[in-house]
């Protein structure tokens, strides 16, 4: 094995991959950054070495052209194993840079190990009711990493900045506008202390009690899928599961949810778990730490008296 | 035009056991992936609004037009699939897709759920993408087609990215993008007299990769907790005080 390019638009992400990529002890490891000079230049300032792509014909929101550059950067520079991040863009881009390599990929991978010599990855499966460990055979491999799966890797005084050029062809997709998530741009991942409401809170009024609860535990606010998507109580960055957020915070308080793997994927990694519910039965209760068995009507206001 | 959705035969997850921290699948139905679903809905208000065919393709077990029928149930005019009976990676299904999919005349838009039921990978959609050479938008949450162009909007973790987009494209939505319809008994009996093409994977012309990821274990976690039961709110907040979680603003 060659090395290894890492990329991802997300510089923090950057230094996550680049822990990665330095524990699997891949070879030497470059950072890949396109048309973005003040990032190639924290990077490298950061310790990094950065490849540095600069081609005003491409752009990071065409996945075609991105996934061109990686794969090209990576032929150039002999690299096999290419780390992306296993966030949206990250994702998208994956499967596209690994055919392009003739590469097999995993996405969401939360680690890794040796196994018979080989690098092995852990990653969920079938709704996260399991966890695969999986090795990939073709000789470059694509794998995009979690978010939080490592920690960020710290400064040196080795960084480098190389300019690469490659060949992407004119891009069929135009930017017509990009609007911020502004007003809700809570980072789940990055909570010590989560309050997740359930189907199980029936009211939307409830909701004031709930925020209280979170105050005063110092938490952010998640919720299951459907709260998100069928009651539209919260957007949807505030889905913890499998198709939101998967967070290993320190306390998860659990409002009122059932308990299917896909929602509890995204919090079965916390270090204590708190599950209140009115069925007895509810299988988060069996994944909990601490089980009230109580209707959250009344609950609720008790809650927010004894901790405030 | 032609719209093909693209949909994956999954096993119904939430009837999947655990036994000895090993998922058992035997007798567990076979369905389509939620977010396919939504990628469906998508194809059919685009048809009533362009007049288009939605044509259905997908890769399943020797169940998989009875699998399919659902999606011709819930709007879609036709179905190609192939029967694979076995396990097939991302890599492969990709391949046995885009045989299907150059088999199909006038495509303009190819649409996938961001991720199927089971494996979440969200690959294929990126790789027939490739190897179509055609340009792809991910975490679609709105579709609306001008002539040649879709107009897309990409929802990402921090923003939202309007895009125009050169058609045929590949294009895979998010779960939001719609409320996917349930088909009507009568819909469903009607699915049947339907257009079908199933296929046997050798009779597409394509060769299939070998498979590049192999799968060492696949075990359900340990989940080991020690479900304390507290009887009351006190008991609680105590029982947070001394896990060092106290309250107080």
């Amino acid at each position: 094995m060659a090395g290894t390019l890492i990329f991802s638009e997300n510089p923090a992400l950057v230094l996550e991959l680049a822990t990665a990529a330095l524990e699997m002890d891949s070879g030497p490891v470059y950072a890949l950054v396109i048309n973005n000079g003040p990032q190639a230049e924290k990077l490298s300032n950061h310790g990094l070495a950065v490849l540095s792509v600069d081609e005003p014909g491409m752009s990071s929101f065409d996945t075609a052209g991105c996934a061109q550059a990686v794969a090209q950067t990576a032929g150039q520079k002999d690299l096999s194993m290419v780390l992306l991040s296993s966030d949206r863009r990250g994702k998208e881009l994956a499967g596209r840079v690994a055919e392009a390599m003739h590469a097999g990929c995993l996405t969401d991978v939360k680690g890794f190990s040796l196994e018979g010599g080989q690098l092995a990855f852990t990653r969920n499966s079938l709704g996260g009711a399991t966890l695969a460990t999986q090795a990939i055979k073709t000789p470059a491999q694509v794998v995009a990493v979690s978010p939080r799966a490592f920690a960020p890797i710290a400064p040196t005084a080795t960084g480098s900045i190389e300019a690469v050029k490659i060949n992407v062809p004119a891009s069929a997709v135009k930017l017509v506008e990009t609007r911020s998530k502004a007003g809700d741009t809570v980072d789940l991942q990055a909570a010590e202390r989560l309050v997740v409401v359930g189907q199980g809170v029936e009211d939307q009024s409830d909701l004031a009690l709930v925020e209280q609860v979170a105050q005063a535990l110092k938490a952010e606010i998640g919720c299951s899928k459907p709260v998100a998507t069928d009651k539209k109580w919260y957007p949807e960055e505030r889905i913890i599961g499998l198709s939101g957020k998967i967070c290993k915070p320190a306390l998860a308080l659990i409002l009122g949810v059932s308990g299917q793997v896909q929602f509890t994927v995204g919090v079965r990694e916390a270090q204590v778990i708190v599950s209140v519910n009115n069925d007895e039965n509810a299988f988060m209760n069996k994944i909990a730490d601490y089980v009230l068995v109580a209707d959250l009507k009344e609950a609720l206001p008790e809650l927010v008296r004894q901790l405030g | 035009m032609n719209i093909v959705v693209a949909m994956k035969e999954i096993p119904d997850i939430q009837q999947i056991r655990i036994r000895n921290r090993k998922p058992v699948t035997d007798d567990v139905p076979r369905t389509l992936g939620n977010i396919d679903k939504n990628a469906l809905e998508a194809a059919v208000q685009i048809k009533e609004k362009t007049d288009s065919q939605v044509i259905v393709v997908g890769v399943g077990s020797s169940e998989v037009e009875d699998t399919f029928k659902e999606a011709l149930a819930a709007g879609g005019d036709e179905a190609r699939l192939v029967v694979w009976d076995g396990e097939l990676e991302s890599s492969q299904s990709a391949q046995l897709l885009a045989a299907l999919i150059t088999k199909i005349d006038s495509v303009g838009l190819i649409l996938f759920g961001e991720g199927s039921g089971d494996n979440y990978s969200s690959q294929v959609g990126s790789r027939v993408a490739q190897i179509l050479g055609l340009p792809q938008v991910g975490y679609v949450n709105r579709i609306e087609i001008e002539g040649s162009t879709a107009r897309v909007t990409r929802s990402l973790e921090d923003c939202e990215q309007d895009l125009e987009v050169a058609l045929p494209a590949v294009i895979m939505v998010s779960s939001d993008i719609n409320t996917a319809r349930i088909p009507s008994v009568t819909q469903i009996l009607k699915a049947g007299k339907k257009p079908k093409e199933v296929l046997a994977a050798n009779e597409l012309g394509v060769a299939i990769p070998a498979a590049q990821v192999e799968t060492i274990s696949n075990l359900a976690p340990e989940m080991e907790r020690r479900q304390i039961s507290v009887k009351t709110i006190s008991d609680l907040v105590k029982a947070l005080a001394d896990e060092g979680f106290g309250g107080g603003r």
